[in-house]
């Protein structure tokens, strides 16, 4: 059947630039640039081109340009090209449209609609340079009460730090930073990029997670700062696996796609991922949508207590959920079936693949479902007894702290990761074609991460990012992220609804205390 | 070791199995169970419990190794996840048995819930293996993608199976004895032909089975199996636009 489809994409080769290395024949596994054998000379196929930019960052001579491909057709707000270009697709092969990434419909960013607040005159800021600045968050169960023993012959002002706790607490996650690497599997990212994600998590005092797909055995070496997933599909998930790991994960859902399970297509599961996954190499790796024994709070309690006996009451137990509707009751259902973490993504989750119409129309927006989440848990008394994990689609140190302020605990990032390791953002994901060497298990292709590379890069970030949360801290006369957590009056709301206001809990811009 | 837990909490029950096998107890013996969940939950040994009572929730979840034998029947979940080992009832289970079990055998003298080794699978030479002396209910092998299940129905009375056999079944392999009608089946399954080699994975277990549960195989060789495999092994592989 001829597609009546139209490209994405032009790109442009400077001739008179052009060397004709061919670079960008061998960088392309979507062929969009190939040589032709008659004239000896590189063609380009736009039709082939996802926008990756690999060709273009890696051309020696900057002979390339990637833009946007317009074609002026009659403009139609209900009817734009993405929109044509989707019927066309579905009406040639009656499939449903598959995507990867986070959605990239241009829903309202609410982060970009809070303005933070800082010292002036009557309370001074601090210099983070000069003082210091408390970013180390426990991750877990708070009693609600401690109690402490004093070594009564040393009872003086001096030897109060002799105090002993008597109060039994819960195992708990020790970040040197409020950021987590959220879960992406082997399997839907190459080896090189856990690896670089572990590394960095090592380094960085903090976490990354391994997703459904198991663990792989080089990674066995970071389980200090590891959290494992259990999801529907239990790949990989026995005991050796909780042994290697700081934290379970049960995986309800995820941003990009609530309410639906995923599948490893036979293609990916090659011969390393069937053994961390364990299961036949070139077999569908199935997650059903729903855990075949949970249906109520009750059974995700009995999964959570399962895991809590199975690793000793040694590790935090965590519950992720995708953001949906009745977001602040179920994070109250889980706290009470006895999880220690709470994750919850927002619609703007990543994903590796993912039913496009979901993706971009399932779920609500992560700044809403956290403070409604903590202000459930707090009017319930329940706050304490589990930590909040905020995900989907933190850009940078802002988010996190505007996410913290509101109440979350801590953020998982992953989109914004894989693209301090190099992704661009094309969607591709779910072909396992990525030209920067992140989702794909091609070892071709592969091999194009160095993950060395990788986890300096995310070091750096890290770094960055922590650095200017404790600047941003500095400036509102805060110097630990205790203070600024679900410290919503120090959050101004612009040019957001009322409704939008309330359920954030903050005052609008201009209004005084 | 012997255990009495009367009135023992789950928590303080595995404890004390945990810590006897720490200290090198092979053979541990639980008295008064009544419904107490997780037992050997994530447990890694070799070592055999003898439960008496009815087991609860989750027994075997995750385990590794130890080999089970309940003088009573067992509630829900029973072998849910479980990597190795192996678990004998001498009495009926409730719904959702071996639910993503990987390795290791469940023997159940009686009868079966809904949802009988959901989504089990096999990896190498890990294959799971389910053998159900009684009945089942309904949803059978559902989302099956690996090992073996043997359905005997021994008690001529009761209907041995429910509807909506091996819904979303992708993998592994189904013995049920007797035929079955096909309007009883999900949509993903058919029978295929019982031969020489099925016969002979169906006796290997069949002796475990009556050994340990003391029956008479003589009564059951050379009875009618029928043989149900998945017709597709990539049930989703079509339904994508790329
Ligand atoms: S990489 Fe650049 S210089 Fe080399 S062939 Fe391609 S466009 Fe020409
Ligand atoms: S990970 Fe690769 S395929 Fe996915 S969006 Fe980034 S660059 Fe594209």
């Amino acid at each position: 059947m001829k597609t009546l489809t139209f490209p994405d994409f032009v790109i442009n080769r400077d001739n008179e630039k052009c060397i004709q290395c061919e670079v960008c024949v061998r960088q392309c596994a979507f062929d969009a640039h190939t040589l032709d054998k008659e004239t000896n000379k590189v063609e380009t196929d736009i039709k082939k081109c996802v926008g990756c930019l690999r060709c273009a960052t890696m051309c020696p001579t900057g002979a390339l340009c990637v833009s946007e491909y317009s074609q002026k057709i009659r403009k139609n707000c209900n009817w734009n090209e993405k929109q044509l270009k989707e019927l066309y697709k579905q009406a040639e092969t009656g499939g449903v449209l598959l995507t990867g990434m986070g959605t990239d419909k241009d829903y309202k960013i609410i982060w970009d609609h809070i303005l933070l607040d800082a010292a002036q005159v009557t309370n001074p800021s601090i210099d983070p340079l000069r003082e210091p600045m408390e970013l180390r968050t426990y991750l877990g169960s708070k009693p609600s009460k401690i109690d402490f023993r004093f070594d009564i012959s040393d009872l003086k002002l001096k030897n109060l730090q002799k105090g002993i706790l008597k109060t039994k607490l819960p195992p708990q996650l020790k970040i040197e930073t409020p950021i987590l690497f959220s879960a992406m599997s082997y399997g839907a990212i190459s080896l090189n990029v856990c690896r670089a994600l572990a590394q960095a998590a090592e380094e960085c005092g903090i976490y990354y997670n391994t997703g459904e797909g198991g663990l792989h055995k080089d990674l066995y070496k970071y389980s200090k700062n590891t959290i494992v997933q259990v999801a529907s599909g239990r790949f990989g998930v026995n005991p050796d696996y909780f042994e290697a790991a700081a934290a379970v994960e049960i995986k309800i859902g995820q941003g990009a796609k609530p309410g639906i399970g995923g599948h490893l297509p036979g293609e990916k599961v090659t011969e390393e991922i069937s053994q961390t996954r364990m299961i036949p190499s070139g077999t569908d790796a199935l997650s059903p949508a729903p855990h075949h024994d949970i249906y109520s709070i009750e059974d995700l309690s009995q999964l959570i207590y399962s895991l809590k006996e199975a690793t000793e009451y040694k590790k935090p137990i965590s519950v992720k959920v995708a953001a949906v509707h009745n977001i602040a009751a179920i994070a109250s259902g889980i706290v009470r079936a006895g999880a220690d973490i709470v994750a919850i993504d927002g619609i703007r989750g990543g994903t590796g693949a993912a039913p496009t119409r979901i993706r971009d129309n399932v779920g609500i927006p992560i700044e809403l479902a956290i403070a409604s989440v903590d202000s459930r848990l707090r009017e319930e008394g329940i706050r304490n007894r589990a930590s909040i994990i905020a995900a989907g689609g933190f850009r940078n140190s802002g988010d996190v702290v505007k996410a913290i302020t509101l109440g979350a605990d801590a953020v998982y990032i992953g989109t914004a990761a894989l693209v301090a390791m190099g992704c661009h953002l094309c969607q591709k994901c779910y072909t396992g074609k990525c030209n920067w060497g992140i989702a794909t298990q091609d070892p071709y292709l592969v091999k194009r991460l160095n993950p060395d590379i990788a986890a300096r890069r995310l070091i750096n970030l890290i770094k960055a990012w922590s650095h200017e949360i404790k600047e941003i801290m500095g400036g509102m006369g805060i110097n630990a992220i205790e203070s600024l957590r679900g410290n919503r009056l120090r959050l101004r709301g612009f040019d957001l609804h009322d409704n939008e206001l309330k359920i954030l809990d903050i005052k609008p811009a201009g209004e005084s205390l | 070791m012997i255990i009495n837990s009367k009135n023992m909490t789950h928590r303080m029950l595995n404890e004390k199995i945990r810590s006897g096998v720490r200290n090198g107890d092979r053979k541990i013996i639980l008295k008064n169970i009544n419904g107490q969940r997780y037992i050997a939950s994530g447990l890694k040994s070799e070592v055999n419990i003898k439960i008496n009572g009815t087991a609860g929730n989750d027994l075997g979840s995750f385990m590794s190794g130890p080999k089970i034998t309940v003088y009573g029947n067992a509630q829900d979940c029973i072998a849910n996840t479980m990597n190795a080992g192996k678990i004998v009832i001498h009495g009926s289970v409730g719904d959702v048995l071996g639910y993503g079990m990987r390795g290791g055998k469940v023997f159940v003298r009686d009868d079966a819930g809904y949802r009988v080794g959901i989504h089990m699978k096999s990896y190498k030479e890990m294959i799971p293996i389910i053998v159900i002396g009684g009945s089942v209910g309904d949803f059978f092998a559902e989302y099956m993608a690996g090992g073996i299940i043997i359905l005997l129905g021994l008690d001529d009375t009761k209907e041995i199976v429910g509807d909506f056999i091996g819904t979303g079944m992708h993998g592994g392999t189904v013995y049920i004895r007797g035929n079955i009608n096909k309007n009883r089946l999900g949509r993903e399954v058919d029978s295929v032909e019982f031969d020489d080699n099925d016969k002979k994975i169906v006796n290997e277990y069949l002796t475990e089975f009556c050994r340990d549960f003391n029956l008479n195989q003589k009564n059951l060789v050379n009875q009618k199996f029928t043989k149900f495999k998945a017709l597709n092994s990539r049930p989703y592989g079509t339904i994508y636009a790329y």
